[in-house]
């Protein structure tokens, strides 16, 4: 068994009256890939944005190999270096090059000297077939490009955790498979990930593990072969039973 | 395309006709109207002058090397003072709360009060007080109150600006491991400058034409120049001259900010999300 990267112990989150987390446990070890399924507003995208300090958690407690992060004593802006996170909305800085947008935090945060941080960000594009658009702007690239930018943006920093936040749901149909593909790479090469998904013939592929979140609970996880096939709550097979009816899988 | 462009061909053609011909009838009628009013001749004398105006003219744009000199000094102040007033009004938690306050209070006042009056308490005020070691030159004065005034307008901006910027790219330099201070500096600053050139070259037009208050306490520029002027020849004609003066240095700036209002509408369309 794999070291523990991340462990989540009975968080809570509000948002004003609104208890989008209710009590979700949840570890995962190094090099798996753990996917989030449920409907919109089942609390994925809110579990990942804790995860990496951009929300505050009401309750419980959020371990990063071993080191609580939810002290008032943590430096955040420490723990964000190692856990990388890719939004549905790419999120990309307009005002800057492609390079620019994977060198920032090298440089900025790491402190990595301009050249070096400009040839690992180069190599980098070029391993994700994105070499020949190093020094274009964001704007000139299609969704999918603008998707694995962002995906090299989060690798630049040698995250041990990725959080893939629905990373397809803005992209055209035929965008979706190129961003995948990078995912999988990702997965073969033993990145620990926690994946938020709509997309259940990816997650079923690539998932070692599928939680099913329903209004701010885990309520079933298990491998995917049997969370797909053989959901043990009814509330998984209905949610399954109208992605199937919506052609999503 | 090809369809539209074929129906819109002629139709451009015969709008530039009318255009014209509108335009013409339009210049006619005020030239009549204008021109035919009993009083016209002495008001041209009075205004339009063209011996008075070319005699005036350059003694004018020389006195006027006083207002761009104090424009050029206040813009390079306003734009920096500006944009750390908006920094501080956008400061986040408890602690910087009197830091914030003191911004509040300093656009509330510098925004409130009419430029003329903060050049007067200033331009006045200041040297009367005759405190050791206080400079009293009114150009200095001058200097600091219209960046005062200006740079409350244009923290403004800035702030609009920099609240624009939607706070998911924040979220993405944060996630980056980068401070909130690195997020504002490389990530949304930068945006929110590009975002507001325009509505910053507006008041620009505003401070270079407000230079001219600064007559008020004593300096001799380009409008009390055109003032003496008209008090010693009985003639508004150096009025005018100072007028065009101001056309020549703010009609390019304006269609300048028309122009990037217009080009940044096209990128913000095709970049935003």
């Amino acid at each position: 068994m794999t070291p523990e990267v991340v462990r989540i112990e009975g968080v809570h989150k509000s948002f004003g009256p609104l208890e989008v987390l209710r009590g979700i446990d949840l570890a995962v070890r190094e090099h798996e890939v753990v996917c989030l399924i449920g409907a919109s507003g089942s609390g994925k995208s809110t579990l990942l944005r804790c995860i990496n300090l951009l929300e505050p958690i009401d309750a419980g407690r959020i371990l990063i190999e071993g080191t609580d992060i939810t002290l008032p004593t943590v430096n955040e802006n420490e723990v964000r270096r190692g856990i990388g996170i890719v939004f549905q909305a790419f999120n990309l800085f307009p005002h800057m090059s492609v390079l620019d947008n994977v060198t920032l935090g090298p440089r900025r945060v790491l402190r990595t000297p301009r050249a070096q941080a400009e040839q690992a960000a180069t190599d980098l594009l070029a391993r994700f077939g994105l070499a020949d658009k190093r020094d274009e702007y964001p704007d000139r690239l299609s969704g999918g490009q603008q998707q694995r930018v962002a995906i090299v943006r989060a690798l630049a920093m040698n995250p041990e955790l990725m959080l893939l936040d629905e990373i397809t749901s803005a992209l055209d149909p035929e965008l979706v498979a190129e961003v995948l593909n990078v995912v999988r790479e990702l997965a073969a090469g033993g990145m620990t990930m926690i994946i938020a998904t709509h997309e259940m013939g990816f997650a079923r592929d690539i998932a070692n593990r599928v939680c099913f979140l329903d209004a701010g609970r885990i309520l079933e996880e298990g491998p995917p072969s049997q969370i797909f096939t053989s959901p043990a709550e009814p509330r998984t097979r209905q949610f399954l039973d109208r992605v199937i009816a919506a052609g999503r899988m | 395309m090809t369809a539209s462009n074929g129906r819109r061909r002629p139709y451009g053609g015969r709008s530039t006709l009318i255009a014209i011909i509108s335009t013409a009838v339009f210049v006619v009628a005020v030239a009549l109207v204008v021109g035919g009013s009993p009083s016209w001749p002495l008001v041209q004398q009075d205004f339009f002058d063209p011996d008075t105006f070319w005699r005036f003219l350059p003694v004018i744009a020389r006195a006027f090397v006083l207002n761009i000199a104090l424009f050029l000094v206040v813009e390079v102040l306003v734009l920096i003072l500006g944009l750390l007033v908006a920094i501080v009004r956008n400061l986040p938690g408890p602690v910087f709360f009197p830091l914030r306050m003191v911004a509040v209070l300093f656009t509330d006042i510098f925004r409130g009060v009419p430029s003329l009056l903060i050049i007067y308490l200033l331009g006045f005020g200041i040297p009367g007080l005759q405190l050791p070691g206080v400079p009293s030159e009114p150009f200095l004065w001058a200097a600091v109150s219209l960046t005062l005034v200006y740079t409350a307008y244009v923290s403004e901006v800035y702030r609009a600006g920099i609240e624009s910027i939607h706070p998911s790219q924040a979220a993405a330099a944060r996630s980056l491991g980068l401070t909130r201070l690195q997020a504002l500096r490389f990530v949304v600053v930068p945006q929110a400058v590009r975002r507001v050139i325009p509505p910053l070259l507006n008041d620009f037009i505003g401070l270079q034409k407000d230079t001219v208050l600064v007559s008020y306490i004593g300096l001799v520029e380009a409008f009390r120049t055109a003032n003496i002027e008209q008090q010693a020849h009985f003639n508004y004609t150096p009025y005018l001259a100072l007028s065009v003066i101001f056309l020549v240095i703010t009609l390019p700036l304006t269609r300048l900010t028309d122009y990037l209002v217009a080009r940044d509408r096209r990128r913000f369309l095709a970049g935003a999300r």
